[in-house]
């Protein structure tokens, strides 16, 4: 059985295999030092929390304790294999700094209190603001990271309870244009494609999408295609020299902010070439004769100069697109978080569309995610929508969620779209929301323009609750802080970016009185004396798997269909996509199979919004423009990037993440071989740009930005000259500042700018200008980058590796019961 | 025929819509999505105007095609009152009261573009009727962007 170091071999031993061939197994395990396998008390069901691919995988306990995990051989979506987060991020669970008290804000001071005295103060707090204000006072920001039972609950307090219209998750930063897109296109949320996809594809396109960093167990699937016989072309969008890049047939490395003229030009270059399905677009589609016209003043070489792109390898890339027969493509944050985030993302659909690739084995499109259980955060309601992807603008549907709720339909807010997160610090800013309740997110790193953020959150009128697992940075700036169980000490189930739904059972105890989030938001719904129209209370469940039942009942009938689960079914053997009904008890591997969509007027979720301002179209519009409920293929124009260099700002700054940290760090960096293979942060600029700033690696630099500065060291990477990059996961926890900086900073967020894409509402983390400057000499040692996606050009710098510690077992022989699916 | 009349009243209406959005932006310079879209959509406007004094020529109109531009110390002094009012809380009544003027001069000019068409309908001008069938629609998207607008922030300026 291979021992590797899985810092060093992120995504493991090859297991080459063929086009329509099934994925061969292999499992990989990781123990606490000096436990062996049958040391092992119990192996407990669960999947990956760390990233959104939904790897299965077993919890180990011995004694009451965590010592490991193991992929689970069985699942659909990993066979067995692991990610180095999943691998070691375990660890952070038993950290010391976990909160295990609730805290209060006293004479100034975080003290510890009871639960009681805690949720006295957030309740007492609620009532009074209802009373002075009402519902528009109160606002809730919850995460990507909780369980879809908790998403649920808390959609039900917030809408049908509070009534507040101020809900949304951090998956507005991770996601958002991924739904946004799909709605735009297909009338609804609700992922087409699969992740067997890879297994038959003979062209793979990733969008802006890092899948060797962000989702490594499926990069190893990709790997492995590329691997054995026959394997598919890859096609790259990205500035970086990712591995991604690297193992690409063409790899496009577009100036930041022209996202949308890229596409635009493939795009132009396929209907030129008439590699178009004409006669599914006659039976499928609305839209494609706008399509065409706009993209006519997109030709190659003017596209070329925008993007700053070879016309060539433009052609090249749009003639793999347009004769590949099996394509799948995936779009991430290089799309989501750059200017014109939703039109681009959108047309990437609209290649599907326009070449009939859709529902079939290897034509697939992932609009993926980021977070663990964005998915869910997505259908429960968590982001603002309405639950089971109802269209708050569809009065018909708010009248069937209220006889879910047994509330009255008025109650439930749905007279304008949702107020998304920067919309809502503003209302913070300007005084009208007066309470936040933030749930496993970290605001004071993670959105732009932190300098304003910390100016937002630190007002004394701010009532500010913190739900968590550590003391991030923005808890340290709470009123209440309130303590959590975490992933591995509470159950609840899961969703994937391919639809898959996970169990994740509770494994072992919380730390001393942290308590599960659904706890927590059934406590403070009772609390709130909160009543159905018959005066019952509204939340009429007690524990994770009533929860489960109540949204099965919620999603019947809606595209996110869970009535075919349970939690005996989901428990042992694989995890199981929606929709999954009586029907179709085994759920469903791709949507839109037949070329029918869940966009017809009165069924679909959104009637979609402008793609250049963002207005959201009335219903009479939507009905005229799809009255027979086809897929939408829409498309706009190119708009120059709200801000470009400058001779004071001369380089384009983009932010993103590593494969060894997730998020702001709250657990991955707890846990040591994922902190040692990352250890702070770097700023990376190519070696032309290097040149002209006199840097070498290793040099400490500075970044300004018109909104503030950081220090780094710096890496000469293969990046695109004129660009700059910054890893967002750095930000003052484990520092002397706590919650800002202390002199220097060092989070990317200081740099980027307040804009989001009018559309998805997602803010843009990849458009600012910005200056790069030497400080001083390093000391020779380089920068802290691994050699990933941030690999260094300078001779000599040694490959990122995680020794000793870091060795997981990889069994190769193991094989998949029941074969491949 | 009076379409170069049109053409003039177009000319200046759009050069006014053009400034309004401008205004807009920098008057709300802390309500980010006011003060990006309405930069990027006040250009749709400015294009309308170099193409109206472009089609003006045929009528013996002579219009400036080049779109009024602001001050730039107004708008300087515009944007930093914004953010020195930012934490108040009556900047979200100036907000609407701006929307609503906004949407009100955009169905002028969308008024407008309809008369020329019907104009350059009756006497077979179809360079005219392209023209309007190229601009008015941007016209119908500036105001259903300010409705759209009115219509999400009017609840929380209104009830708070």
């Amino acid at each position: 059985m291979p021992q590797t170091d899985r810092i060093a071999e992120p995504w493991g031993t090859r297991t080459p295999y063929g086009p329509g061939t099934p994925w061969p197994a292999r499992t990989d395990t990781f123990l606490a030092d000096g436990v062996t396998a049958d040391e092992v008390d119990r192996w407990v069901q669960s999947a990956t929390i760390l990233h959104s691919n939904g790897d299965a995988l077993d919890i180990a306990v011995r004694d009451g304790r965590m010592v490991g995990v193991r992929g689970r051989v069985e699942d659909r979506v990993n066979h067995g294999r692991l990610g180095p987060k999943d691998l070691y991020g375990w660890q952070a669970n038993a950290d010391p700094a976990r909160l295990t008290r609730p805290l209060v804000r006293k004479d100034g001071e975080l003290v510890e209190a009871t639960w009681d005295e805690a949720m006295e103060r957030v309740v007492s707090n609620a009532k009074q603001l209802m009373a002075e204000q009402g519902a528009s006072a109160i606002g809730f920001y919850t995460t990507g990271q909780l369980f879809l039972e908790e998403y649920y609950t808390l959609g039900l307090i917030a809408h049908g309870g509070i009534g507040t219209n101020h809900v949304d998750g951090n998956t507005r930063l991770c996601t958002a244009t991924a739904a946004a897109a799909l709605k735009e296109s297909f009338g609804s949320d609700g992922q087409p494609g699969s992740y067997t996809d890879i297994d038959h594809a003979d062209v793979i396109a990733l969008f802006g999408h890092n899948m060797a960093e962000t989702q490594t167990v499926l990069w190893s699937r990709v790997l492995d295609r590329l691997a054995g016989p026959n394997p598919p072309a890859i096609i790259c969008v990205d500035p970086r020299m990712t591995p991604v890049a690297r193992a690409a047939t063409v790899h496009l490395a577009p100036r930041p902010g022209t996202n949308l003229a890229l596409m635009n030009g493939l795009l132009h270059e396929i209907v030129a070439q008439d590699w178009v399905d004409h006669e599914y677009i006659d039976q499928h589609t609305v839209g494609f004769a706008d399509l065409a016209q706009m993209v006519a003043d997109y030709p190659v070489e003017r596209v070329a100069t925008i993007c700053d792109v070879p016309a060539a390898d433009l052609r090249e890339a749009a003639r793999i697109l347009g004769t590949g027969e099996r394509l799948l493509s995936t779009v991430l944050q290089g799309f989501y978080q750059s200017h014109q985030a939703t039109a681009a993302s959108v047309q990437v659909n609209n290649v599907h569309l326009v070449r009939g690739m859709l529902g079939k084995p290897g034509c697939g499109l992932l609009q993926m995610n980021g977070q663990p259980t964005a998915e869910n955060t997505r259908e429960c309601g968590a982001d603002g929508d309405l639950p089971g992807f109802r269209n708050w603008s569809n009065d018909a549907h708010v009248k069937d969620l209220a006889e879910v709720w047994n509330v009255d339909p008025m109650r439930i807010p749905h007279y304008s779209p949702p107020t998304h997160v920067m919309q809502m610090m503003r209302y913070v800013e300007e005084g009208s929301i007066r309470m936040l309740w933030v749930q496993a997110t970290n605001p004071a790193v993670s959105l732009p323009e932190l300098a304003r953020v910390r100016s937002i959150l630190t007002q004394e009128r701010l009532f500010l609750v913190v739900q968590d697992i550590f003391l991030s940075e923005t808890a340290q700036l709470a009123d209440v802080v309130l303590p959590a169980a975490t992933w591995g000490e509470k159950t609840g189930t899961f969703t994937n970016v391919d639809r898959t739904v996970h169990l994740s059972e509770k494994a072992v105890e919380p730390p001393g009185e942290a308590r599960p989030d659904l706890d927590i938001f059934i406590d403070f719904g009772h609390r709130m004396g909160l009543r159905d129209k018959d005066d019952a209370p509204l939340v009429k469940w007690h524990d994770a798997e009533s929860a489960f039942e109540a949204w099965k009942e919620c999603s019947r009938g809606r595209p996110c269909d869970y009535t075919g689960l349970s939690y005996d079914k989901l428990r042992g053997g694989s995890g199981i996509q929606w929709p999954c009904t009586e029907e179709q008890p085994a759920g469903t591997e791709r949507l839109y199979a037949d070329g029918q969509f869940w966009s017809s007027p009165d069924y679909c979720e959104s009637y979609g919004r402008d793609l250049i301002t963002g207005a959201p179209l009335e219903p009479t519009e939507y009905a005229a423009l799809n009255p027979e409920g086809r897929a939408v293929i829409k498309a706009a124009q190119y708009l120059v990037p709200h801000e470009i260099p400058s001779e004071q700002f001369p380089l384009q700054l983009i932010t993103g993440r590593t494969l060894y940290q997730f998020h702001t760090r709250t657990k991955t960096g707890r846990a040591p071989q994922l902190q040692a293979a990352a250890p702070g942060v770097w700023v990376e600029v190519s070696a032309h740009d290097a040149e002209a700033l006199g840097l070498a690696e290793g040099d400490l630099a500075e970044v300004t930005t018109p909104r503030g500065g950081l220090r780094a060291k710096a890496r000469i990477s293969g990046i695109r000259p004129g660009v700059a990059f910054v890893p967002f996961h750095y930000g003052y926890w484990d520092t002397s500042g706590g919650h800002e900086p202390d002199g220097q900073g060092r989070a990317a967020n200081e740099l980027t700018m307040t804009d989001w894409d009018p559309c998805s509402k997602q803010p843009l983390f990849k458009t600012a200008a910005a200056a790069v400057r030497k400080v001083r000499d390093g000391d020779g040692s380089p920068a802290p980058a691994p050699s990933t996606g941030s690999a260094s050009v300078t001779p000599g710098v040694p490959a990122t590796a995680g020794g000793a510690e870091a060795v997981a077992d990889e069994d190769l022989s193991a094989t998949r019961p029941g074969g491949p699916r | 025929m009076k379409l170069g009349l049109v053409l003039r009243e177009l000319h200046r209406s759009e050069n006014h819509l053009a400034l309004d959005l401008l205004r807009i932006s920098e008057r709300h310079q802390v309500d980010h999505e006011i003060y990006h879209v309405a930069r990027d959509i006040a250009a749709w406007s400015q294009r309308h105007v170099r193409d109206i004094a472009e089609a003006a020529v045929d009528y013996g109109v002579d219009l400036d095609a080049e779109p009024q531009a602001e001050r730039s110390l107004a708008r300087s002094v515009r944007e930093k009152s914004s953010e020195l009012v930012g934490r108040a809380r009556t900047p979200g009544l100036l907000l609407l009261r701006d929307l609503r003027a906004l949407y009100l001069d955009a169905a002028g000019v969308s008024v407008d573009w309809e008369m020329l068409a019907q104009a350059a309908q009756g006497i077979q001008h179809t360079d005219v009727l392209a023209l309007t069938e190229r601009c008015h629609p941007d016209t119908l998207r500036q105001m259903r962007w300010a409705n759209a607008k009115l219509k999400e922030s009017s609840t929380q300026v209104l009830i708070s």
